[in-house]
């Protein structure tokens, strides 16, 4: 029933598209590049809504941006003190976990959208689903769970920015979302919601590639095809720089 | 001035990362420890995740052993014999460290049995040093003369089979003791990314007995080639060095490594040696109530 009633929810917009407004979204890079000197960046999601009539209503819709990292499997420690011991005593998989999740809004999420429609597409970072894998009993799963969004938000990897989407007379929308410097890279993807009283009324996405470019590009391709001889390469620097600074200081007048 | 990391995935702060390996340069030159001791738990509170702490760390060892043992050298402060059975015993050690690592690490009890482990070996070094060094000064002070070091003859030592004289050392003994005690040091590299030198040194000292003159030049030439060969394997292994944050750590500490071993000679030994043992014991103090205090992250992650 609850599946049945998930599909119908998802396939509204495509029911009533003739008469919905949609949405014609870009973004300001499609690929970030990481050098560097790269200390984050700023995702600028913008676009227009179009209404059927041409005209946008008397009341204004809202918009949501999801940016959203490629997932993986993690395995999540909880510590607890044994015999007088922090120590790891428990853990929990979670078999696709996003590496990255920002969301930005026009208004408080709770304020736009029911809780179920919200769960539904997984708007907010409550309501990812991290598909548990351990089989643990349910309140053991949410409690670690709550640990791995707590470490998530804190490195500024899950984010909520409310507020940090405009719409301009009712037609052009606007939102930024920042991207940390420690994001990982991989293949994202932003997703653009239109929200009208309470109903997602049109969803648009966009694919974005971010990846090392340059030297940062080829030391971390180095690294992962010719091991060996990237770890030769450390080894001699480290000695060349040492013997360096020795016979730098051997030739100093004392 | 902010530079990414490429294996690490982050911008750090260059100019910290050159002062961090300076400060452990010196230390490195001055008492023949690598110091990673001090960068592994310094790079990972930077926000560097831990392998590649510990990764990174070693191949900055190798730079700054290389740097502290020509000036070492240079003042006949190596027992080269001594080091090549130090090196012999690394070598297996660090193959032995990557295995009891791997193990530990399945069942997420690597941190605690870490902590524990340097606990208790720290506390000890630390204490003997303190005690020793401390009687030296004490005697100083007062005038009299400082008690003649004491030859210790240790009996299991002693009894051990095939005698080799190491002549820098200024000892008759089996190889087979400092065999094992770089094993064990060669261990602890592969796992904390520490040279062995923190254990080396005050263990050359007062297990091995072996002339202080040439304990810190003998513990650089051993930690030289066993951080070089944790940093191959774990480049192969755990991919997880960090060209770039070596590099970093490597500029600040072979200029910091000159230094110390400059300084050295300036300082009197047991003075030294006093500084060295009051840093041992106050790490292995700081890591027992670690033990204790509430952790500030319950939670830890690891990739699949």
């Amino acid at each position: 029933m609850r599946a049945a009633r998930a599909v119908v929810a998802l396939a509204a917009p495509l029911l009533v598209g003739a008469a919905e407004p949609r949405l014609v979204p870009d973004v300001s890079d499609t690929r970030i590049a990481i050098a560097y000197s790269f200390t984050g960046a700023e995702l600028l999601l913008f676009g227009a809504i179009v209404y059927p009539d041409g005209h946008p209503p008397a009341h204004p819709p809202d918009i949501a941006v999801v940016v959203k990292g490629p997932a993986e499997p993690l395995l999540v420690r909880e510590k607890a003190k044994i015999a007088g011991i922090w120590m790891n005593h428990a853990s929990e998989r979670f078999r696709s976990v996003p590496s990255f999740y920002a969301l930005a809004t026009t208004r408080p999420l709770d304020k736009i959208l029911s809780a179920r429609t919200a769960a539904i597409y997984e708007l907010g970072t409550a309501n990812l689903l991290l598909s548990p894998a351990s089989g643990g009993p349910a309140d053991q799963q949410q409690r670690f769970a709550a640990g791995l969004m707590d470490l998530k938000r804190r490195s500024g990897l899950y984010a909520e920015h409310v507020g940090d989407v405009s719409i301009q007379q009712g037609a052009l929308y606007r939102a930024r979302v920042p991207v940390p410097a420690r994001v990982p890279v991989g293949s994202y993807t932003a997703e653009t919601f239109l929200i009208q009283d309470g109903r997602i009324v049109a969803v648009a996405s966009r694919d974005i590639d971010i990846d090392k470019t340059g030297f940062e590009r080829f030391v971390a391709t180095a690294a992962d095809r010719w091991p060996l001889g990237y770890a030769l390469a450390a080894v001699g620097l480290s000695l060349l720089l040492g013997w360096l600074a020795a016979t730098v200081f051997r030739r100093r007048p004392r | 001035m902010h530079l990414y990391l490429p294996i690490a995935g982050l911008s750090v702060n260059a100019l910290v990362i050159v002062l961090l390996g300076g400060l452990v340069g010196v230390l490195s030159g001055m008492f023949g420890v690598g110091g990673g001791f001090l960068t592994t738990p310094l790079l990972i509170f930077y926000g560097v995740p831990p392998a590649v702490a510990v990764a990174s760390s070693a191949t900055q060892i190798t730079g700054s052993s290389v740097s502290g043992l020509l000036a070492h050298s240079r003042r006949q402060g190596v027992d080269f014999r001594m080091g090549t059975v130090l090196v012999a015993g690394g070598a297996i050690g660090s193959v032995l460290g990557g295995l009891v690592f791997r193990l530990l690490q399945k069942t997420g009890q690597i941190d605690t049995v870490l902590s524990l482990l340097y606990v208790a070996l720290l506390g000890w070094i630390g204490l003997t040093m303190a005690r020793e060094s401390l009687a030296s000064v004490l005697a100083e002070k007062r005038g009299r003369p400082p008690p003649p070091p004491i030859k210790r003859h240790r009996r299991l030592i002693a009894m051990l089979p095939l005698r080799w004289r190491f002549y820098g050392a200024g000892l008759y003994i089996s190889p087979l003791a400092p065999f094992a005690l770089g094993l064990l040091s060669g261990m602890l590299t592969v796992l904390m990314g520490v040279s062995g030198g923190f254990i080396l040194v005050p263990a050359m000292i007062y297990v091995l007995g072996v002339s202080a003159r040439v304990v810190v030049g003998t513990s650089l030439f051993q930690g030289l080639f066993v951080t070089a060969a944790t940093t191959i394997v774990h480049a192969t292994t755990t991919r997880s060095v960090d060209i770039v944050l070596a590099g970093l750590l490597l500029v600040g500490s072979v200029i910091g490594a000159q230094l110390g071993a400059g300084l050295v000679q300036r300082v009197r030994a047991e003075h030294a040696r006093l500084v060295l043992a009051v840093i041992v014991l106050a790490i292995a103090i700081r890591m027992a109530l670690g033990l204790g205090w509430r952790p500030e992250e319950i939670y830890t992650v690891q990739p699949l």
